[in-house]
């Protein structure tokens, strides 16, 4: 069977997952050179609402856009989480916002419940960029993208002027994985 | 030079369409089409294009119409809602000629329907959507590459043949990143309408030619003309004359009728030894293809016809397909609009797998009826 790692990134309009989809998928496409795809779903309000944002990584040409059998969910609301922790696979890998998410889901699958909007705050004075402190904590844990490939992307991705926020972000993330693993 | 890039299929609709010489682009936003009106409101000021936010969808047709005859390359951009509106002066461009693409990234319908979510449901009016007989061409790509390669080729059509062409996104195509090569320019077919060489006191804007289509002068140099929706003879001026009305109606028609061979184009996997062909077009293929490489790992043997140029339609090329395979499987974003152009063409009772619920045809589903009918 070929590779196809399925993640899905939830939570709500406005936290910035799909950016985060498109960034994790650049990383794994252009400077990592396998193939990759981000899809999403949202609502019709501007902010607020459901969104979520799937990324498809795989060495072969990727058919099937959307993920069907999880490898990893990022959920940043109890909402996404309640919602989706049923289509993770086996084996599979949960990352919780421990802030907005207090009720685990329980399976065979790993949970970790982490502050990722409190270590945006601390270590950038920011929650805005908690989605790219989740990247990097995401990075850490499954080491499905390489660090270089991200922080490339990350670069390629966010609005100019905010590169070393973002950057700081992001290390901040797989700093605080690195303690995990 | 070739570049790889991860785009979205609205990025690459957008500078695929400057690759092509679109110059002008008139347009009124809405999901899940912004990004290609909000890439070209940036990238068409730098290559001296023009961009320019209307008030409506129909107004939008009009613009890019009056563009196309002072011989600008223009574009459109819409979704279900605004893409009836357009309706009217499609006719208008397919009745007077006027080379001119129109996009639309289907959503739910009908009606506002299901703005952020994908569908095909708009197959059907790509092809019939504006009144009476009328010639038009749409294409339905499966990815971004594909995406950006039938952009070109759109205009490529609608240069040559002078019809509008429809580009027949889905909010999955429109909104998916992934990666795509960027062909250098200079390998990049691309065709320009063919314009007059006679004086303007002896040009007939729709003059009989052997190949039905006359080449065009553009306003603003020195050639005057009428152009009209209503019925006209050679010179562009009404008429009631039956014969040349009948002669005007057959030549527009017969316009792609004769050249189908060269504009239809499909791809096939895996039919030599099928007994299940899957029909798909759009970003339903994907799911097509993904079940029909699970089905023959469960030793069925199945293959897939993936249809790019909708309109016209490859009757002729089904038909010839159901000599040898009786079992057809069509899965779509809609209620089952292209399984009966199948079903006409290769003359079986087809089996649809359709969703309208905003979410695509999932490979698994299309997989429970390969193997149903398989049993």
């Amino acid at each position: 069977m070929p590779f196809r790692y399925e993640i899905r990134l939830s939570g709500s309009g406005g936290q910035g997952l799909i950016l985060a989809g498109k960034i994790l998928a650049e990383a794994a496409a252009i400077y990592d050179g396998k193939n990759a795809t981000q899809s999403q779903s949202y609502g019709p309000e501007a902010r607020g609402g459901s969104s979520r944002s799937e990324v498809i990584i795989s060495d072969v040409d990727i058919d099937y856009p959307k993920a069907v059998n999880i490898d990893l969910l990022l959920a940043l609301t109890q909402e996404a989480c309640d919602k989706y922790w049923k289509d993770v696979k086996e084996g599979g890998v949960i990352i919780v916002d421990s802030r907005f998410v207090s009720k685990l889901p329980e399976g065979k699958f790993k949970v970790y419940s982490i502050p990722i909007t409190e270590i945006a705050e601390q270590k950038t004075g920011k929650s805005l960029v908690a989605n790219i402190v989740a990247l990097g904590i995401i990075t850490e844990i499954t080491k499905v993208v390489s660090r270089e490939a991200m922080e490339s992307a990350i670069l390629s991705r966010v609005p100019r002027g905010t590169e070393e926020l973002n950057l700081k972000a992001f290390r901040a993330g797989v700093a605080f994985a690195q303690e995990l693993v | 030079m070739k570049q790889v890039r991860l785009m979205t299929g609205n990025e690459a609709c957008a500078e695929a369409a400057i690759v092509a010489g679109m110059r002008f682009f008139a347009g009124y936003p809405i999901t899940p089409s912004s990004e290609i009106a909000e890439v070209l409101s940036k990238r068409l000021p730098e290559v001296n294009g023009v961009f320019i936010q209307m008030e409506d969808e129909i107004a939008s047709m009009g613009a890019i119409i009056g563009a196309s005859l002072a011989g600008v390359k223009s574009m459109t951009a819409t979704s279900g809602p605004g893409f009836s509106l357009m309706q009217e002066n499609i006719g208008y461009a397919a009745m007077a000629e006027v080379p001119v693409v129109v996009v639309d990234v289907q959503r739910g319908g009908p009606s506002t329907g299901l703005p952020t979510m994908p569908s095909q449901s708009d197959v059907m009016q790509a092809r019939w959507g504006t009144h009476g007989d009328h010639p038009v061409i749409a294409v339905a790509p499966s990815t971004v590459q594909d995406t950006y390669e039938w952009t070109i080729k759109a205009f490529n059509f609608s240069e040559k043949y002078r019809v509008p062409v429809i580009i027949l996104m889905d909010e999955i195509v429109g909104h998916l990143s992934e990666k795509i090569i960027i062909p250098d320019v200079n390998e990049i077919e691309i065709i320009d309408r063919v314009l007059t060489t006679d004086p303007p006191e002896e040009y007939l804007p729709y003059k009989f030619t052997e190949n039905d289509i006359p080449p065009i002068a553009h306003y603003g140099t020195g050639y005057r003309f009428n152009v009209t929706g209503l019925s006209h003879d050679e010179s562009g001026f009404p008429t009631n004359d039956p014969e040349k009305i009948d002669a005007l109606y057959r030549r527009i028609n017969r316009k792609i009728e004769r050249y189908k061979k060269e504009i239809i184009y499909y791809k096939t996997e895996l039919l030599e030894d099928a007994d299940v062909c899957l029909v798909a077009y759009g970003s339903t293929t994907r799911s097509a293809r993904r079940a029909v490489y699970e089905a023959r790992a469960a030793g069925i043997k199945a293959g897939l016809f993936q249809i790019y140029v909708l309109w016209p339609f490859p009757y002729e090329e089904l038909r010839e397909i159901s000599q040898t395979i009786k079992r057809f499987i069509i899965p779509e974003m809609n209620l089952g609009q292209i399984a009966h152009e199948v079903e006409y063409a290769t003359r079986t009772d087809v089996i649809k797998v359709n969703r309208v619920d905003g979410n695509p045809v999932t490979p698994q589903e299309i997989l429970k009826k390969i193997k149903h009918v398989s049993l």
